[in-house]
């Protein structure tokens, strides 16, 4: 594994997200949560800090950072595409969507383009099944998306679109 | 306490409310299977997820079946531990969980000691009814663990024994569904990781997914080779145990049937780690007195308590978890690494052998002997003073393939000069035993004065952390005691924040002592057996003629004619060493 010395950004962000938690080992999730959210992504030194913080094993947090599909030690792109794969989109075609931003961006789920621009990842009812299938690139929800419109979502981002 | 009355398999059984159905069951000589449930009884030590299934009973008037291990028996129930349903289930989950499973049961290391193996046997399991894809996972292999994941069954005795009772905190389980598996963090390899390798998650494993490293080979290669000397020392908790994998009643003493077993398997001499043990007491008594005499001088330089330093785990531990307490424990080192220093100096200049033709073998309830044998800095320009660890499964195992019936052995004792020891060097093998030891010699030599008794009841016993003051003819010894590495950070933790003051700390990391160790016969749950092991150690003390080991003729005679005295420069070169701060794990990365 690459050793990565945290910055100090980092390693106060995740101090402080610990902090507001009373450091209590109950909130483990909520702390990754807010952590992830901050910093991007967890890599086994920031949930190093998080153990030693919450004073609990690594082992417990890599467990639980291994368990639940939304943690991710990958770095995310600068764009984060995700496809709702809940039953909705997926009888109205996510997989085939999927498979489209698959083979453009030349990427699998759970991985970032060479360039950190875009990063793939598939999750569960985003709550806007009326839009379905649908795509969100950050914060930015596209509904009724078809494999034909990948296209233009990706260079979009690429005109930079998403701040 | 509140008593509910209920009924299971027709029979009315009374209990305490809050008993589990599968304890309700046991009172009443109903015995519910069981896989991912352990127990040990008055220790604090229980596993119970409720995760295998295999415990389940049909309680009326509920619509599902209910896993006994987790469900609270309550009053008025109505309870079948062996309906066809239950049955059926039991089996299903059973065979469910060997479909994922390799079927290497001929070759498998726990063969015979498999609880899987048992309960498929116990069921009558003679098909698997389900195929399908099955779990692979790298294999690991430590300098004393073996990680065979593909044999895990999930259970998590393991990482309930790291975390909870160790807090060691190396193994957790990781990913989910059928990709879930119990590993280290990030997925390291175990050497990569803060493993102690205490073994405690080796001794509750249920199936052959952790073992230890096998050195038997290895040994039955020295022995068939001519050219070399070979010698074994035994450790005193090996004797209280060893028996139990013949099927003698635990608590046994085989300690003549064991050297006669080891001289028929060809070991050219055979000794004793009690002797090194008495040894072990000389340096770090000598220690202990040096530093409380400098501290009642008023010398504030000087560091207590002084903390054993005989478990090769909890070197480990605190290596990896203390490194600012590092310059606490006694240089001492432990009775294993003190045997091989004297034997390929001492003796091998007596024997007018190169220590290169000299092979040291060690019989050890301990897996974490193995790790300790190989350190670097416990070897002679690549050449180490013990050279293999087994652990008495290991010994068991040798004896059984040498075609020896351990059962019509005579008692035969151990060979001169490495071989005599005291009653203080068996006591080593049981929690506690090391500080009652210490303090036999030290009051007699602090004191200059004979002991007026030799059993301390008050430093005996099972509790997880013991507290005692022994009377030093006036001057009050504070002593602790700590078994199980929790237990070891608690007073730990005790004394970094100044709340607790000890002169003198005794630790051992796995419950109960040695004779709990990773790599004794499997106690399967069963407390009893560990309690059995410590009245035996206890009892071959009291046999003892001599019990303080300043007295051990051959201790004497050994600082006579080679070491001079206690803490001597040359006792310091051979039998004392240094810790090292091993703090963060990723700096090995590099």
């Amino acid at each position: 594994m690459p050793k990565v010395k945290l910055s100090e950004y980092a390693t106060n962000t995740v101090k402080e997200v610990c902090a507001s938690f009373n450091n209590s080992e109950g909130e483990l999730i909520n702390v990754l949560h807010q952590v992830q959210q901050k910093l991007g992504y967890l890599p086994a030194e920031v949930q190093e800090l998080v153990a030693k913080e919450l004073n609990m094993s690594a082992a417990k947090v890599y467990g639980v950072v291994t368990f639940y599909s939304f943690f991710t030690m990958v770095p995310q792109g600068e764009n984060p595409i995700s496809i709702c794969m809940g039953t909705a989109c997926y009888v109205r075609g996510a997989e085939q969507v999927l498979d489209e931003f698959k083979r453009q961006l030349k990427i699998e789920v759970g991985e970032t383009t060479t360039d950190g621009k875009f990063s793939l990842s598939a999750l569960r009812c985003v709550g806007a099944c009326g839009l379905a299938p649908v795509v969100m690139v950050g914060e930015k929800v596209h509904g009724r998306v078809a494999p034909t419109d990948v296209r233009k979502i990706i260079s979009e981002c690429k005109d930079g679109c998403l701040t | 306490m509140d008593k509910i009355e209920l009924t299971i398999d027709n029979k009315t059984v009374e209990v305490s409310k809050g008993t589990t159905i599968l304890e309700a069951a046991k009172t009443i000589g109903v015995h519910i299977p069981t896989l991912c449930h352990m127990k040990l009884h008055d220790m604090g030590i229980e596993n119970k997820p409720g995760g295998c299934r295999v415990c389940v009973v049909e309680v009326e008037g509920r619509r599902n079946l209910a896993p006994a291990c987790v469900t609270e028996a309550l009053n008025g129930m109505k309870i079948n531990t062996h309906s066809m349903r239950v049955v059926n289930a039991r089996r299903t989950v059973t065979e469910l969980i060997i479909s994922d499973h390799p079927y290497e049961c001929l070759t498998c290391a726990k063969a015979g000691n498999c609880e899987l193996q048992q309960l498929a046997q116990d069921l009558g399991i003679r098909e698997i009814h389900y195929e399908g894809e099955k779990s692979v996972y790298r294999e690991d292999t430590s300098p004393a663990i073996i990680r065979d994941l593909d044999k895990c069954i999930m259970c998590r005795r393991c990482e309930m024994m790291c975390n909870e009772v160790q807090t060691v905190g190396v193994l957790s389980a990781i990913n989910r569904g059928f990709q879930a598996v119990v590993s280290p963090p990030f997925e390291q390899n175990l050497d990569h990781s803060v493993c102690t390798y205490c073994g405690q998650c080796v001794a509750v494993c249920p199936t052959g997914a952790l073992t230890e490293v096998d050195h038997t080979p290895a040994v039955i290669r020295a022995l068939s080779d001519p050219s070399k000397t070979v010698i074994v020392q035994t450790a005193p908790a090996v004797r209280a145990a060893l028996g139990e994998a013949f099927g003698l009643e635990p608590g046994t003493l085989v300690t003549g049937k064991m050297a006669a077993a080891l001289r028929r398997l060809g070991f050219d001499f055979v000794f004793d780690t009690d002797f090194a043990a008495d040894l072990t007491i000389m340096e770090e008594g000598t220690e202990l007195l040096g530093r409380l005499s400098r501290h009642l001088e008023g010398d504030e330089t000087v560091k207590l308590p002084i903390l054993t330093s005989c478990c090769p785990a909890w070197v480990n531990f605190f290596e990896h978890q203390f490194p600012d307490l590092k310059d606490i424990p006694s240089s001492a080192k432990s009775p294993q690494q003190m045997f091989g220093a004297i034997a390929k100096t001492y003796f091998a200049d007596k024997q007018k052998i190169d220590r290169k033709e000299l092979v040291v073998v060690s019989i050890m309830p301990c897996v974490a002997k193995k790790y300790e044998c190989s350190r670097e800095e416990f070897s002679v320009d690549g050449n180490p003073d013990v050279d293999y660890a087994l652990t008495t499964r290991e010994l068991a195992a040798l004896i059984k393939l040498a075609n020896i019936d351990f059962h019509v052995l005579p008692d035969e004792e151990f060979d001169h000069p490495l071989g005599e020891s005291t009653g203080a060097g068996v006591i080593f093998g049981a929690t506690g035993g090391v500080i009652e030891a210490a303090v036999r010699t030290a009051y007699e030599l602090y004191t200059k004065k004979s002991l007026p008794r030799l059993d301390f009841e008050e430093l005996r016993g099972m509790e997880g952390i013991r507290e005692a003051t022994i009377d030093f003819d006036g001057l009050p010894i504070k002593i602790g005691i700590a078994h199980g590495l929790g237990n070891a950070r608690k007073l730990l933790e005790d004394i970094q924040s100044g709340k607790s003051q000890f002169h003198a700390i005794e630790i051992m990391s796995c419950p109960g002592g040695c004779i709990g160790g990773g790599g004794q016969p499997y106690h399967r749950s069963n407390s009893s057996i560990l309690k059995k092991r410590q009245m035996a150690i206890y009892s071959e003390d009291k046999m003892k003629i001599l019990r303080k080991s300043h007295e051990n003729p051959y201790i004497i005679k050994l600082y006579e004619e080679f070491l001079g005295k206690p803490m001597s420069e040359k006792a310091h070169h051979l039998l004392h060493t240094n810790y090292f701060d091993r703090s963060t794990i990723f700096e090995q990365e590099d």
